[in-house]
């Protein structure tokens, strides 16, 4: 069959396949549809930096154009990997200076990316033009001075949240002045003051700029400048939104908004004066996309303006909201799709704001296409999340947080089971959740039962024993991703779904019951998992093999065990017995 | 020594009132109630220890949770300048050959700040009443506010007073009875 198709005709059928599972789904056909398949793919995605070698890679996909690539596991992001865990990039952007020299796009998610890394980007791929990095961190700002001097055709400078060290806003300045090729550009991670000449004439010569979000330190003053020169951009994070209140400076930035016809989204808002929020009332009827969780902005300017913007699709704000703000979102916005709430203060047991689950259930009656939630609040109950079910059987992103761990229901203070359960028996297309509150394996249950297309679950403070672990495993066929923290989940579990591993990205477990036996057993077991140990507070083994280990991270893996672990992190494989039998100096690192 | 006095933003009147049991034991009452949780083997560890001693102290702050990132955390604590920064404040004692100066965001209320200074200068503060002041003590705590003027430590709701107090003066006993009668 294979045969009656030329090669080319093969490779301009593939060239119309650009997602990894139809790509995939092909180079399993048979030989020849795997190799026209791998010789054709320009994109890839690695999901888990360690679950394969660039050398593997480059052997399998010799002319890729694009790479993306996340390295640390999600609670990175809320400091439960230690610092030097891992993820660096440095072996991957090494070996495809190599072999990808048409290379064009480079994206990085929670990696370890040095200034050599981005001087080596910047002089070996002559075609470079797009740079994104989420949540990166150990380069600085002289890193992305390479970058803008000596990427000719650099599209994308995306920096995410990354922590940069910030030397100097004099980067920006490398950008050569016949560079007129940005169209994004997301410098708000940056904490120093970029000059702001550099950045007016950056601005005005790239005349497809429609990405520009800047960092605090641009006064809202200047603002008007860039949007004069950038009338075209859809994207606009702003930098400060304060300044003294001026008559002029409002209507200079009232005149500026005017003139912004095609934009869509709008962040930034930091150290907001809620006087300059109706500079923007032009173009709130066009905003689909509204970042206000640094505006500290409270009811009722913060309502005010969010209800001017009824064809919202996308809104992500502080708990000042409150209950009252999230009812007129409801009835303003009916084509929201995703809503994230965050806590102005997060360590606060009692919170100053009234913000309960009735906001929630609000907007879960008041926005029918709602499917993606993000939701920090103080008190929940059975009844508000069984509402926000039935409400909205079409969630597939529900991530709540009840801040105080193990809160129970708060009418009845029974736990919260029955409300989750709720949640995954409606929500049959249900990708991502996470839990909070009081919860007990009984939730495990349902979610085994129910969770059929779930793909990341985060659990933390829940369950009662191992047969909560257990329901989750064994039930959830379309689990990728697992974290779990300060849960009583131990060996047994573990050790009975072992082979479930295998079909997962990775497992995260902190603060539970399993003990270094089971993980030295589990690590023996599956060679294709990376069972690693993190223990901070000393050798697994220095214990007793029942005694638990502080952190556990069990990724599949067809690169054998990483070597470039740091001395507090321990792979569980074969040779484990004899590793530990030799001192622990000079052990990874 | 006795410390029955719960220092809150409420009317303090317990503090005029006869109790038997722990100093404190009601204010560990009031949060458990509201809490009324199990509470993980880890947390347990330093809220046990608390309760037990004068003041409850502020929960242990479990790592990583709530589960916001810590780039959130600081650009909401930044909008406001004093947040990140300590309120360094001098203190002076009568007598004393020379003054300090503290960190008044260290303390979590005025017991504590009250313990912190009689060990500082080792003297004795004594116990605050909304009717009587530091009445009966050898020293009292006072503080120049914004406007200037010098008040009794104690009768505003403790947030109002950090961000009010600019300095803090242990007047003798003798002196600062006339603050306390007002």
């Amino acid at each position: 069959m294979a045969q009656s198709f030329p090669e080319d005709v093969l490779e301009h059928v593939f060239s119309f396949l650009n997602h990894d599972r139809d790509r995939n789904a092909v180079s399993l056909v048979c030989k020849s549809w795997y190799d026209i398949e791998r010789l054709s793919r320009r994109r890839i995605f690695i999901g888990n930096c360690y679950a394969v070698s660039p050398e593997i890679v480059i052997r399998r996909f010799p002319d890729v154009r694009a790479v993306e690539l996340k390295g640390k596991p999600h609670f990175a992001d809320f400091n439960l990997v230690p610092e030097g865990w891992g993820g660096y990039v440095y072996p991957w952007v090494v070996s495809m200076a190599g072999a990808y020299p048409w290379l064009e796009e480079i994206k990085l998610k929670r990696m370890v990316v040095t200034d050599e890394n981005l001087e080596l980007i910047s002089k070996s791929f002559k075609n470079f033009t797009v740079l994104v990095l989420l949540s990166c961190e150990g380069f600085t700002t002289d890193g992305l001075a390479y970058i803008a001097a000596n990427c000719r055709n650099l599209r994308e400078l995306d920096l995410g949240e990354s922590e940069v060290e910030d030397l100097s806003g004099h980067w920006l300045s490398h950008f050569p002045d016949n560079c007129t090729s940005l169209v994004s550009l997301n410098i708000s991670c940056l904490g120093s003051e970029v000059s702001f000449s550099a950045l007016e004439r950056l601005v005005a010569r790239c005349p497809n700029l429609k990405t520009l979000r800047l960092n605090r330190a641009v006064p809202l003053e200047k603002l008007p400048n860039l949007l004069c020169r950038a009338p075209q951009l859809v994207e606009l994070g702003t930098g400060a939104y304060s300044a003294e209140i001026q008559s002029d400076i409002f209507s200079n930035l009232s005149e500026a908004f005017l003139g912004c016809k095609q934009l869509k989204g709008l962040s930034g808002f930091w150290d907001v004066v809620p006087a300059y929020l109706p500079a923007m009332y032009s173009v709130c009827s066009q905003i689909t996309s509204l970042n206000l969780s640094y505006a500290t902005a409270q009811n009722p300017d913060l309502v005010q303006f969010v209800s001017q913007c009824g064809n919202l699709q996308r809104l992500w704000v502080l708990d000042y909201i409150e209950d009252v703000g999230l009812e007129a979102l409801a009835a303003a916005c009916k084509d929201l799709q995703e809503l994230r709430v965050f806590p102005s203060d997060p360590y606060d047991a009692e919170g100053n704001v009234t913000l309960t689950e009735q906001g929630l259930v609000a907007v879960s009656e008041g926005c029918p296409k709602l499917q993606s939630v993000l939701y920090f609040c103080r008190q929940m109950s059975n009844a508000a999340l069984v509402a926000i079910a039935r409400n909205r059987p079409n969630m597939i992103r529900f991530r709540l947080c009840i801040i105080e761990p193990r809160a129970p229901d708060y009418l009845t203070l029974e736990p919260l089971d029955a409300g989750f359960g709720a949640i995954v028996e409606n929500c049959k297309e249900l990708l991502r959740l996470s839990m909070s509150g009081l919860l007990t394996d009984r939730v495990f249950e349902y979610i085994g039962t129910h969770a059929k297309k779930l793909e990341m679950l985060s659990i933390a403070f829940a369950g009662d024993s191992d047969l909560g672990l257990h329901h989750v495993l064994s039930g959830c066929e379309s689990l990728r991703k697992l974290e779990i923290r300060d849960c009583p989940f131990g060996d047994k579990a573990l050790l009975a779904n072992a082979t479930k591993l295998e079909t997962m990205r990775s497992l995260w477990m902190s603060s539970c019951s399993v003990s270094f036996g089971a993980c030295k057993l589990l690590g023996q077991k599956m060679p294709r998992l990376n069972v690693e140990v993190i223990n901070e507070r000393g050798p697994p083994d220095s214990g007793p093999e029942d005694c638990p280990v502080e952190k556990l991270y069990v990724y599949r893996t067809i690169a054998g065990p990483r070597v470039d672990m740091p001395g507090f992190v321990w792979t569980m494989d074969e040779r484990v017995s004899s590793r530990f039998s030799r001192a622990t100096e000079g052990h990874g690192d | 020594m006795e410390r029955a006095a719960v220092y809150d933003n409420e009317l303090n009147l317990k503090a005029t009132e006869l109790r038997l049991g722990l100093p404190g034991a009601d204010e560990s009452e009031k949060q458990s109630s509201r809490n009324n949780k199990r509470s993980s083997a880890e947390m347990d560890d330093s809220r046990d220890k608390d309760e037990q001693e004068s003041a409850p102290a502020p929960k242990a702050q479990v790592v990583g949770w709530p589960p916001v990132r810590s780039y959130r955390k600081n650009i909401l604590h930044q909008k406001n300048e004093s947040d990140l920064s300590g309120i360094f404040v001098k203190v002076s004692m009568d007598g004393a050959p020379y003054l300090r100066k503290i960190d008044l965001k260290v303390y979590i209320n005025y017991q504590d700040l009250l313990k912190a200074l009689e060990n500082m200068f080792k003297c004795s503060i004594g116990v605050y009443s909304e009717r009587e002041g530091y009445d009966g003590s050898e020293f009292a705590p006072t503080y120049e506010d914004k406007d200037g003027d010098w008040m009794l430590v104690g009768d505003v709701p403790w947030d109002m007073f950090i961000t009010s107090c600019k300095r803090l003066r242990i007047m003798k006993g003798s002196e600062a009875k006339g603050l306390g009668c007002l």
